[in-house]
């Protein structure tokens, strides 16, 4: 009797070999850039400038150029800065996470979920500089010696737990992200000719760090990745949960809620998740990773986003159902005034886009189509984008004293500052997706070959 | 330095001939060595290279960043010959007098390095506009000389016209007329009648603004004395009111003093007061029991009063007024009808009930106001008719002030002399040089001295003196009147000797003092009221009717130049820089009139053409205001003005030409709406009792504690208190210094002296109308102002209505509603949320229970500001000080001047807020350290208590047992401001008590 065990689908596609991978992945570094490219950087660059301009103009007259007020303090900045932290979450869950998991289908994603993750912590990490009145005394916040005597930062501030957690989640997720770009940049040097291109050979020979490819620098190599994996784990639930600290260990009705760091952590994921799922779609186009970036991790992560997205439905209820129990009338008002009062349609956005949209993907179709993914990852953005707005404006406009109450309206530089961290941020992955080899070939390379069908296939020839 | 190409400066240049080398030669001994500075010696033979191209790129660079980078320098200059009396730091007080003919104040100048910077009460109580004064001294609109036909003279030009002219007029027997505020000086009034006796046939007219010459008329013909009586608020069981707004506006400040004196709980009486007016003045806000009614029915209601205390049925809306009246001991009815018929009525009621020589004083009169409507009728007809010669004003700016100032200007091209003494390009002051008549008719402006600048006295009440003295050397080439005078008068005599020989015995003492009492003549008790007592109809108009007002910011604007003026919000609609129509929703929903928060939740309301008696003004804002009676809409005067300076030209529309009030046709102006600039959006509590607590003094009797127990909260060990229930380390305060402030919600009146003083002492940015409209004002201190609404938790409870119907229906403040005032700084926390938010610690706790805020260390994140409870932090959001875009006093020479030395001026990007004036906590420490005694507890004052008209802020130290705050602490009315966080503010509230059953 003869018994064939089922063999999975192949986590490639195309019958690729080695040497496609290797071909594969080097084009986009070695060759010219297509149409679509400048189309996006062009875009994105001009958004970036025009943010740098919004920056400057807020630095050289005051944050009285935003839309903030004597009782909103914090709107788009902080909004921002937290939507970007969330949306670096994915990359250093995929990249460490699933990897102690041993989730192969990771490893298509990982090298450019981990750039997302930096150049997303990057956009965050500008927002708590600029919104400082005063950006040019940032040093303050740092613990360093001083000649001003006793003077010293205050531990017993979030902002301060944030000016650490996200100095470390930054250093932690560049080293791990540049640990697995040695043998791909090795590869790439290996592939150049010192005729054809002399500078970038030189310039990616020192990228590798002298990679050879021996059998200790890949011991090491595992070694490392391990251990950096370990690392980033906690990392993936200290840095939402600190930074939502920022809002839980405060006394403002809306903030003070001991649900918020998984709550946020969750949040993060969410989201970082939806962003991985729109820049892999449009990156497995533009540079034609079709073959590598399949429906198959969609698939995945949809279900991913189907989870949290149900979590953090459950939170938002939660959230409500607390506020009514706790028999606070300031709560009670908190929330009912979110669902209800001047800013209700902001809540009802983030409630639709969180909550009820990702239940579609329970249906498989919609779960298994590129389209009606890109386009869902689109409404989680703006969703979790309104999360983060309803929960910073919404509590604060209305909080203890009514004789205080206030409402929020941005100015357009606050949208032109978020508009240039969206540029910066594209601006940043577009160059990355021409110079890095954006799927960790090395160690893609070691799936190749777990896929049997191909032999199979051959034998059935 | 590329030296390749040759220039020739000619043809014999570039020939070589001999005589250009030497003429080349003669100019320089030798050749500028370029080479050698250029560092490289083949230079002169070609182009300079890259390298030294970016090396000089570099250099200079670096250079000029370099040298950018210095500290602008700002040079501290000592005394050379240091004055005896000033000590650098430490402040001199100089008691003296304000009166600028509306507000009058006995006051001590507190004077650093020869500046004054502040005003504090001395014998009576301030208000804001008193107290901003100051800032008015230094107004850099000010007139710099005195100006003959619109350009700068100098005074013998001045004076020898001014006197040859009235020298002409008065050998024709040419009328002279003086156009002045009430004079209460009893030397000017002697100067003016030297004035008089000198030239013949001059006529002294005198003119209030608002003016209350209806009642001086009333009761010259009552009693035969043309003044005012001398109240006694406090002495008064029951206040019965009919639209006068004595707290604010209406009498003087010690009004406000004696009404808190009567009111206090404490004793278990309070008098009660009743209100009944058509708009809702500051005065309404305080009463125990308002009744809205429309202008029209003022005079019916009152003869109804009076029929019915003298045994008639009364209406129905004043039952519990009449029986009030009847069992009280003492009352005080007083109206603000300028109606002459109706103030006797008013003199009637107050006979019938005993109440003078009582609580009405006509014995000891208040001279305070003086005006007569009949003489300016006359003087404007006179002029019109040519009868005027000369005009000489002062103190007044009747070409803004008047009902009929069209008139007046037309007769002013008639009048050949024309003298305004004035502080101001005013508007008369400009409408009298328009030299529309006769040609050779030239106008003079007299820069009159500012009140701090000048000598003087007063006499406000019978046998009551006060003494003005100089504070400051004239900033500008101003002269006082009374200087005037006496020149034009062919007088040598200077002004102080007039002055001293008046006040001939223990002039330095009284000086020193600023007031003293001596009465020279009795004024004979009044008996009996011998008048026919008018009756009027109670009648009520169908139309809607129009009144003005005057707001406690603006007054009767003649300060309206001052910023700190300008961005007081009105204590009852918190708008700033504005005056518009109030109306009742009611009213306002019958016209289709709106008012409407925009996306940053600043205020917009429509707009209206209304006509009153003839009159339009155009593009008037409407404002819906709680409290105003239905059919009924008023209007404040003091904005609208022309000339006024920077701040105040174009702020708000004149109402004066709408002075004599009367039925009204409002008409919507489609398509456009007005941008009001807010300090609160928020009008009722929203069912938050805790905010501000309130109890009847019924209740307050039966229980002192009413209105004001703790909510507890479960725990394992039973119910506990909020603080008692912590997880924090308590600061220990049981020694040294514990500072404390306690805030008396039943006498604060609401009047905003505290905002102002705190904007004074502690240098508070103003921002302007498009800030304030963003919520962005800077007040350090503000006062709170809650409507009740009609909605309720119990009636929701009762009514089966929704949780979220109920939020939104609590959202409109009630039609007649019960107001409440609420002083709102720093609350300094003990446990203070603030303090443990910042990352840097720039705001740390004292070890005398304040809050700290170190400027220098704040980066600016505003985690503080989101994370207090009270939302009393403010943030620098743009550079308020030497900023072109913030044109106020911090970016004028002359208006920085009052700035406060002992405290920073923030730049942008800082957090501020109240500290307490913990500068002032300083000086008295180090005081007593000298010394070597204890502080004193009646030193211990912030700005703001010491401003306190009504002693509604008590400050001091809880540490002290003799102290007044330690035992306001353990009242039974003490709250501390949302207790349950347990923030364990050092600052608390004492409930509010209202006289209702």
């Amino acid at each position: 009797m003869h018994k064939e065990s089922e063999i999975r689908d192949p986590l490639i596609l195309g019958n690729k070999t080695y040497h496609d991978i290797s071909k594969d992945i080097a084009r986009p570094v070695e060759g010219k850039a297509n149409k679509y490219w400048w189309i996006l950087f062009s875009l994105s660059a001009a958004l970036m400038l025009w943010g740098f301009a919004c920056m400057a103009y807020t630095i050289g007259t005051g944050i009285g150029a935003w839309g903030l007020n004597k009782t909103v303090n914090w709107a788009w900045d902080i909004t921002n800065f937290v939507w970007w932290i969330g949306i670096g979450h994915a990359g250093t869950l995929i990249s460490a996470v699933l990897l102690l998991f041993r989730q192969k289908w990771r490893m298509s994603i990982n090298r450019s979920a981990e750039a997302m993750t930096i150049f997303g912590v990057a956009q965050a990490a500008l927002f708590p500089l600029i919104h400082m009145g005063r950006p040019w005394l940032a040093y303050y916040v740092f613990p360093i010696p001083n000649q001003f005597g006793s003077l010293w930062v205050n531990f017993n501030s979030p902002l301060l737990w944030d000016v650490f957690a996200i100095s470390t989640y930054f250093s932690v997720s560049v080293v791990f992200w540049y640990i697995g770009l040695i043998p791909d940049f090795a590869m790439i040097r290996d592939r150049m000719s010192s005729k054809v291109a002399p500078m970038k050979k030189q310039l990616y020979s020192l990228l590798s760090f002298g990679w050879s490819g021996k059998a200790k620098h890949w011991q090491r190599f595992e070694e490392v990745s391990l251990v950096l994996a370990g690392l980033a784990t906690p990392l993936v639930f200290s840095v939402h949960s600190i930074v939502s600290m920022d809002f839980a260990t405060s006394v403002i009705p809306g903030w003070h809620t001991t649900i918020f760091p998984p709550y946020f952590v969750l949040g993060a994921l969410f989201s970082g998740f939806a962003m991985v799922e729109t820049l892999l779609i449009i990156m497995r186009k533009v540079v034609s990773l079709e073959s590598y970036i399949t429906i198959k991790h969609i698939e995945y992560m949809n279900v991913i986003i189907l989870l949290t997205g149900s979590l953090v439905g459950t939170a938002y209820i939660t959230e409500l159902f607390m506020s009514w129990y706790s028999g606070v009338e300031f709560e009670q008002y908190a929330f009912l005034n979110r669902a209800t009062g001047p800013y209700w349609w902001a809540y009802a956005i983030m409630m639709t886009c969180n909550v009820l949209t990702p239940q579609l993907y329970w249906i498989g179709a919609i779960r298994k189509s590129f389209v009606w993914t890109f386009v869902l990852s689109i409404f989680v953005n703006i969703g979790m984008w309104f999360e983060r707005f309803v929960i910073i404006v919404t509590s604060l406009h209305r909080d203890y004293l009514p004789s205080a109450w206030s409402m929020f309206s941005p100015s357009f530089i606050d949208i032109g500052i978020f508009l240039g961290t969206i540029g910066f941020f594209f601006t940043l992955f577009l160059l990355y997706s021409r110079t890095f080899p954006v799927i960790a070939q090395a160690e893609l390379k070691t799936i190749l070959k777990s896929s049997g069908s191909e032999y199979k296939n051959k034998n059935n020839e | 330095m590329t030296k390749e190409k040759k220039y020739w400066k000619g043809l014999a240049e570039l020939n070589n001939d001999p005589i250009v080398e030497k003429l080349a030669q003669n100019e320089f001994s030798e050749e500028i060595p370029v080479n050698e500075f250029l560092g490289d010696s083949d230079l002169g033979n070609g182009s300079t290279s890259r390298r030294d191209f970016l090396k000089f790129l570099g250099f200079s660079t670096a250079a000029a960043t370099l040298a950018a980078c210095e500290t602008p320098i700002q040079k501290v200059i000592p005394y050379v010959v240091k004055p005896e009396e000033v000590i650098p730091g430490v402040a001199n007080y100089y008691a003296t007098t304000i009166y600028d003919g509306h507000d009058f104040a006995s006051v001590l100048v507190k004077t650093r390095e020869g500046r004054p910077i502040k005003i504090d009460p001395n014998k009576t109580a301030l208000n804001a506009r008193i107290q901003s004064s100051v800032l008015s001294l230094y107004d850099s609109g000010r007139l710099r000389n005195p100006m003959k036909a619109g350009v700068d003279s100098d005074w013998e030009t001045v004076d020898s016209d001014i006197t040859s002219k009235l020298n002409e007029i008065a050998s024709k027997g040419g009328n002279i007329a003086l156009l002045t505020s009430t004079i209460i000086s009893p030397t000017t009034e002697k100067l003016i009648t030297d004035f008089s006796e000198k030239y013949g046939n001059v006529r002294h007219v005198q003119m209030d603004e608002v003016s209350y010459s209806g009642m001086l008329d009333a009761n010259e013909s009552s009693f035969g004395l043309r003044a005012l009586p001398t109240y006694s608020f406090d002495q008064a069981e029951v206040i019965v009111s009919f639209g006068s707004d004595f707290l604010g506006n209406w009498g003087n400040t010690d009004c406000a003093t004696q009404y808190a004196k009567g009111r206090n709980p404490k004793n278990g009486t309070m008098s009660k007061h009743y209100q009944v007016e058509s708009t809702l003045t500051l005065t309404g806000s305080n009463a125990d029991e308002r009744l809205q009614i429309k202008p029209s029915e003022q005079a019916g209601l009152l003869s109804n009063l009076y029929n019915a205390l003298n045994g008639n049925t009364a209406d129905s809306r004043i039952d519990k007024m009449v029986s009030s009246l009847k069992s009280a001991k003492s009352s005080i009815v007083v109206c603000n009808s300028n109606n002459t018929e109706v103030q006797i009525l008013v003199n009637a009621i107050n006979n019938t009930l005993g109440n003078y020589e009582n609580t009405l004083t006509l014995s000891s009169p208040s001279y305070l106001k003086k005006g007569n409507d009949t003489d300016v009728t006359t003087l404007v007809s006179d002029m019109n008719a040519g009868n005027i010669d000369a005009l000489i004003t002062y103190n007044v700016n009747p070409s803004y002030t008047l009902v009929n100032a069209d008139e007046f200007n037309t007769g002013l091209t008639k009048v050949g002399l024309k003298v305004s003494t004035s502080l101001y390009m005013d508007e008369t002051a400009i409408n009298m040089d328009l030299r529309k008549g006769n040609n050779e008719d030239v106008a003079y402006v007299c820069s009159d001295n500012h009140n701090l600048e000048s000598w003087g006295d007063a006499k406000p009440s019978h046998g009551e003196y006060t003494l003005m003295q100089p504070t400051i050397n004239p900033l500008f080439n101003g002269r006082q009147f009374q200087d005037s005078l006496l020149s034009w008068s062919g007088s040598n005599t200077k002004y102080y000797d007039y002055l001293k020989n008046y006040h001939p015995s223990n002039w330095e003492e009284r000086v020193h003092d600023g007031h003293y009492s001596e009465i020279d003549e009795d004024i004979p008790m009044f008996h009996e009221l011998d008048v026919v007592v008018p009756s009027f109809k109670l009648v009520k108009s169908e139309g809607i009717e129009f009144e003005v007002s005057e707001k406690i910011s603006m007054g009767n604007g003649s300060q309206s130049n001052n910023p700190w003026l300008q961005e007081l919000p009105d204590p009852l609609s918190r708008a700033c820089w504005d005056n518009y129509l109030t109306m009742s929703a009611t009213t306002a929903r019958d016209l289709g009139i709106k008012n409407w928060n925009v996306s940053n939740g600043a205020l917009n309301g429509s707009m209206v053409n209304i006509t009153v008696d003839g009159k339009t003004l155009e593009n008037v804002p409407v404002m819906i205001q709680p409290g105003q009676a239905n059919g009924s809409v008023s209007m404040a005067v003091g904005y609208g003005r022309k000339n006024a300076g920077k701040c105040g030209d174009g702020v708000g529309i004149n109402a004066y030409p709408l002075l004599n009030g009367g039925v009204a046709n409002i008409t919507i102006v489609e398509g456009i709406h007005h941008e009001f600039a807010a300090t609160q959006l928020h009008h009722t509590m929203m069912g938050r009792d805790m905010i501000v607590k309130e109890a009847s003094l019924t209740d307050y009797i039966k229980d002192n504690k009413a209105g004001n127990h703790s909510e507890l909260y479960h725990t394992h060990d039973g119910p506990k208190k909020a603080s008692e229930v912590s997880l924090w380390d308590e600061f220990d305060h049981t020694t040294g210094h514990f500072w404390n402030l306690s805030i008396d919600l039943t006498s604060c009146i609401g009047c905003a002296a505290c905002v102002i003083s705190c904007h004074a002492e502690n240098n508070v940015a103003v921002v302007g109308k498009e800030e304030v409209r963003k919520s962005r004002d800077m007040h350090w201190l503000r006062i709170d102002r809650y409507f009740s609404s009609d909605m309720t938790e119990k009636l929701s409870e009762k009514d089966k209505i929704s949780a979220i119907d109920m939020y939104a229906e609590m959202e409109d403040p009630s039609g007649t509603p019960e107001v409440v005032f609420q002083p709102v700084m720093c609350q300094h926390c003990n446990h203070a949320p603030c303090e443990t938010v910042c990352p840097v610690a720039a705001t740390t706790h004292g070890t005398e229970g304040q809050n700290h805020m170190a400027y220098n260390r704040c980066v600016g994140t505003r985690y503080c500001a989101n994370n207090c409870p009270y939302k009393v932090r403010r943030f620098n959001w743009f550079q308020y000080s030497d900023n072109d875009k913030f044109d106020y006093n911090m970016n004028d020479d002359y208006g920085k001047m009052v700035l406060n030395p002992d405290v920073v001026v923030r730049s942008r990007g800082v957090i501020e807020k109240c500290s307490m004036c913990i500068q002032k906590i300083q000086e008295i420490k180090l005081e007593a350290k000298k010394d070597g005694t204890k502080v004193q507890d009646e030193k211990a004052q912030t700005a703001c208590s010491l401003a306190c008209p009504t002693n509604a802020l008590v400050f001091g130290d809880v540490n002290d047992k003799t102290s007044e705050i330690q035992k306001m602490k353990k009242d039974d009315r003490a709250y501390q401001l949302l207790e349950h966080l347990n923030t364990a503010p050092s600052v608390f509230y004492q409930t509010k008590i209202r006289n209702k059953a």
